[in-house]
């Protein structure tokens, strides 16, 4: 009898995707709302976006929900000891490294949460910050995270044209797309995600960081499987019903008509 | 109370069961400049005179933030009044990071209490020298509580303490019946006037207050200068059209002139 391996994990993965687009002057974070744990669906309307209210920084989080909220608790809590201290709220940039300083507090028991953290800089850019789920992060132009990313990424890679940060002078990894392209970008992309990840679908919810506020915007995705072959399936299985069985020999004489034909062809 | 040979620890009784420490250090809160408070059924206003170690320097905050909710109005030992609203302001976060909920401000101060009271009870420890007048809202209505260094706290409706509090308390204490029903403004204007009365005498301008106010839909903020005179400006014009009208108004206009920028870049940026 083979040795018993312990089957506890303490992770789950949820599923989902999250996506960020740093603009010229404007920031695009974009996550769908499905929740699931295995095969099944826990919740169609989940947020993965978290409102870090740090002078504009949003936090996008895909992995273990359970994770991410307490991921989210904790940055909350550091981030009103911040303000204690300080007087103001923290920047873009001081959330990104205050968000690599708490997941790698827990390098040995990590966050199972793949975060996306997009917000505008102190001079107003859009900036968009990356991670792994012990912290290592980088300052990036766009990003993916989560179930769908390795569908995303190479279409945002294709789309977004970000130099490779090897080139010297150091370029701008920042888009020069504007916000209504950039959007569309973003639901173009999830539409794509949705067609092939399972963990991915239901809606989208976006969020547009400006100088002036955030607003949100929030899309349909396919909920299902196979909805359109279910939609033509439907419609060709009514028509033959409808027409009855008259109309079912009909189709089998033309179809062995086409078959003769093709057999004749090759005789 | 004079000197005597009990009062040299905090560990040792009197014969007639008085702890001399304690109530020396209840003391140094006298000694700091006023600190007032006031509340109604749905807002709580913190007021503090703004005193300066010397013309070169800037004035001390009296005034700190706990949280959205919650604020704190301190008189005596400054350093030790930060030192406890650092601890508030750690408590009611971990508070809200567990229960996901605002603390009520019955269970901030208690342990407040408790952690004074600890200092009265070690021989290796001082009590803390600070009085502090803690104001918050809650799910119980708004509160003001204040916390003694001997460890204790009580819940007033308005009270004053600090040097020259008494006047202050007088006026309050004519007043305060009618405190529950103010409006806002009312209760500011209150505020403003009591602190004119531990002034006794200086003419009141908004550079030498800090007032901070907290209700239901308005988290805690402090008030600016500019709203502050225009306050001032509705009661300070009586008292001077008695005497040379023209010349008094001119001063009071000179005054918001001369204070607009000031507002709490004067304070020094210590860490809270």
């Amino acid at each position: 009898m083979t040795k018993q391996h312990a089957n506890w994990s303490p992770y789950d993965n949820n599923g989902g995707t999250c996506v960020a687009i740093a603009g010229s002057d404007y920031c695009v974070i974009a996550a769908d709302t499905r929740m699931s744990t295995g095969y099944s669906i826990l919740s169609r309307d989940y947020s993965k976006i978290h409102n870090c209210k740090a002078d504009k920084a949003v936090l996008s989080s895909s992995g273990f929900q359970a994770d991410v909220k307490a991921l989210q608790k904790v940055l909350k809590s550091r981030h009103l000891v911040y303000q204690h201290q300080h007087n103001k709220q923290m920047s873009c940039p001081a959330m990104a490294q205050l968000l690599s300083n708490t997941l790698y507090f827990k390098r040995f028991f990590p966050y199972y949460a793949f975060n996306v953290l997009g917000g505008l800089d102190e001079e107003g850019k859009g900036c968009v910050f990356t991670y792994d789920a012990v912290g290592s992060y980088e300052k990036v132009g766009y990003s993916a995270q989560g179930s769908g990313s390795t569908l995303i990424m190479p279409f945002l890679d294709n789309q977004l044209k970000s130099p490779s940060p090897l080139l010297l002078p150091a370029q701008d990894a920042i888009t020069p797309l504007s916000e209504p392209e950039a959007v569309d970008l973003v639901k173009t992309v999830f539409a794509s995600a949705t067609e092939r990840d399972i963990y991915t679908g239901d809606k989208l919810e976006i969020m547009i960081l400006k100088a002036d506020g955030i607003r949100t915007e929030v899309m349909e995705l396919r909920k299902t499987l196979s909805e359109c072959w279910q939609h033509t399936l439907s419609i060709v299985l009514i028509r033959i019903s409808t027409l009855g069985s008259l109309c079912y020999l009909e189709l089998c004489l033309k179809f062995s008509c086409v078959v003769n034909r093709f057999s004749f062809s090759y005789l | 109370m004079f000197r005597n040979q009990y009062d040299t620890d905090v560990t040792t009784w009197s014969p007639t069961g008085r702890l001399f420490q304690v109530e020396y250090a209840m003391e140094a809160v006298k000694q700091g400049s006023a600190a007032i408070g006031l509340r109604s059924r749905s807002h709580v206003v913190l007021a503090s005179v703004n005193k300066a170690q010397s013309e070169l320097s800037s004035h001390q905050r009296k005034i700190f933030k706990v949280d959205d909710h919650i604020g704190v109005a301190i008189a005596g030992l400054t350093a030790d009044g930060r030192v406890l609203s650092r601890y508030m302001r750690s408590e009611s976060i971990n508070h809200s990071f567990t229960y996901e909920s605002p603390l009520p401000v019955g269970r901030l101060v208690v342990r407040l209490a408790d952690k004074a009271q600890v200092c009265t009870q070690r021989s290796w420890k001082r009590p803390y020298g600070v009085g502090l007048l803690v104001g918050g809202l809650d799910e119980s209505g708004a509160h003001l509580y204040y916390n003694c260094p001997s460890g204790n706290y009580f819940e007033y409706q308005a009270f004053a303490i600090g040097s020259r509090s008494q006047a202050a308390k007088t006026y309050l204490e004519r007043r305060f019946k009618s405190f529950n029903e103010s409006s806002r403004e009312d209760l500011i204007k209150d505020a403003i006037l009591a602190i004119r009365e531990t002034l006794q005498g200086e003419t009141l301008k908004s550079s030498l207050c800090t007032v901070s106010v907290l209700g239901v839909d308005e988290p805690f903020h402090f008030l600016d200068q500019e709203s502050i005179q225009k306050v001032i400006d509705t009661f300070e014009k009586v008292p001077e059209e008695e005497e040379d009208g023209g010349e008094a108004e001119a001063e009071a206009a000179a005054a918001p002139a001369e204070q607009g920028g000031a507002g709490d870049q004067d304070v020094a940026p210590m860490e809270m």
